[in-house]
């Protein structure tokens, strides 16, 4: 320590010292800020993370569940999640005496779940994609978009999708179908409990879980 | 042939330009940076093409990690506090000053309130650790002839103590669903309908 208090009183000791240099060595000055720059960068987070919302019916209504869920058979697609990534899907519904609907298997893939939903909701679809050309080419400003798209959903052609989630499956299967409904552009769905005629249809496919069909 | 003569350079390299630089960056990351929260458990979560954002207050966060304990949060520090009162009365118990003070800091958390004077009590290192992280009862079911439903109570009080509150609820991708089912029901028995479930981003797939 010595020594170094030293040194600079020798510089101005000397008679003919060496004129100083108004040069500060700024080394530790730069240590210190990409101290602090690596602390803040790994303290914080950059982005928020996002949100998607999700809207339930009451619980108190009147209505019960099955009313609810009653919609036109020929727009109605439910999907029902299993386990193991297991999707089933089958649209419309039994009709009083009628025969069963089939019932198919599908993955959460693009080519799976997804081009099953986009074919189904083609008009719809069709004519978001021409809003967003337009709103790309500036014909349309982004709340002309935000009306118009909200009023396309809304088509009577639109089918209704009830997704039925099995007690198997993940928190990761709900979100990714509901992922699906957002990319799709499926305005209507909810999400509801297997009822009786999925759980004889299932049968067929998961006997080790539902059991075997019993005729 | 003359020698050329290489002008013997100084080792000193200016440094100027470098800090102007780091501070910069730093004066950019101060500006922002929002501080990492937190948080009782760690959970992957799942991600969607959802670009909204989680507003950044009033919120009533639920955690469930992947074994579907539940863990609750709010993040205003005097509403905490008012919420921690409004228990307090709802299950009659007290707290001291030092426990309200406490409670106040912790930004999420998962005991059932039998517990909670004692985790209260405990070192903040302490409360990390896996006993100390049960979860709050969320039955929905009966369990030994009662329903312990106490996170009902938390989200009912929560929106009495903060009105314009907004519920976040963020699971693990591989919380199974009936978890996440009966953290649901119990949000419709108490009226809370809407709520925001927390994604991270991903981007939409090309051409639609």
């Amino acid at each position: 320590m010595a020594e170094m208090n030293d040194q600079p009183k020798r510089g101005k000791g000397g008679k003919k010292g060496k004129k100083q240099a108004p040069r500060v060595d700024l080394t530790p000055m730069v240590d210190l800020a990409f101290l602090l720059i690596t602390f803040f960068m790994l303290a914080t987070s950059m982005t928020r993370p996002q949100t998607m919302e999700l809207a339930m019916p009451a619980k108190d209504d009147k209505v019960t569940e099955e009313e609810r869920t009653k919609v036109k058979a020929s727009q109605a697609m439910t999907i029902i999640l299993e386990e193991e990534d297991k999707v089933f899907y089958y649209f419309g519904t039994q009709e009083e005496g009628g025969p069963e609907p089939e019932l198919q298997q599908t993955t959460y893939d693009p080519e799976g779940l997804r081009r099953v939903l986009l074919s189904r909701n083609a008009t719809v679809m069709n004519k978001i994609l021409e809003l967003k050309e337009k709103k790309r080419n500036k014909e349309l400003t982004e709340d002309d978009y935000k009306k118009l798209a909200t009023e396309a959903k809304e088509d009577p052609a639109a089918p209704t999708v009830i997704i039925k989630p099995s007690d198997r499956c993940s928190y990761l299967n709900l979100v990714d179908v509901l992922d699906e409904m957002a990319i799709c552009n499926v305005s209507k769905y909810t999400i509801v409990r297997l009822d009786h005629l999925d759980t004889t249809m299932m049968q067929k496919h998961l006997p080790a879980i539902y059991g075997t069909p019993s005729n | 042939m003359p020698k050329v003569k290489i002008a013997r350079k100084s080792l000193f390299v200016d440094m100027t330009a470098m800090v102007d630089v780091s501070f910069l960056l730093l004066t950019f990351f101060i500006l922002t940076s929002t501080f990492i929260q937190k948080e009782a458990v760690m959970v992957s979560i799942p991600g969607s093409i959802s670009d909204r954002k989680v507003p950044d207050t009033n919120i009533l966060n639920i955690i469930v990690s992947p074994d579907g304990r539940v863990f609750v949060g709010m993040d205003n520090q005097n509403t905490r506090r008012e919420w921690l009162a409004r228990i307090a009365d709802s299950y009659s118990l007290e707290f001291t000053p030092k426990q309200y003070a406490e409670f106040g800091l912790i930004n999420s958390f998962g005991v059932p309130v039998e517990a909670l004077g004692a985790f209260l009590n405990m070192p903040s290192q302490a409360r990390d650790s896996k006993e100390n992280a049960l979860g709050i009862p969320v039955a929905d079911t009966l369990e030994g002839g009662v329903i312990d439903n106490q996170f009902k109570e938390w989200v009912r009080l929560a929106r009495e103590v903060n009105p314009d509150i907004t519920i976040t609820i963020k699971a693990d991708r591989g919380t199974p669903y009936p978890k996440i089912k009966s953290v649901m029901n119990t949000l419709q028995d108490v009226r809370e309908n809407r709520y925001h479930l927390i994604t991270s981003l991903e981007s939409i797939p090309a051409g639609l």
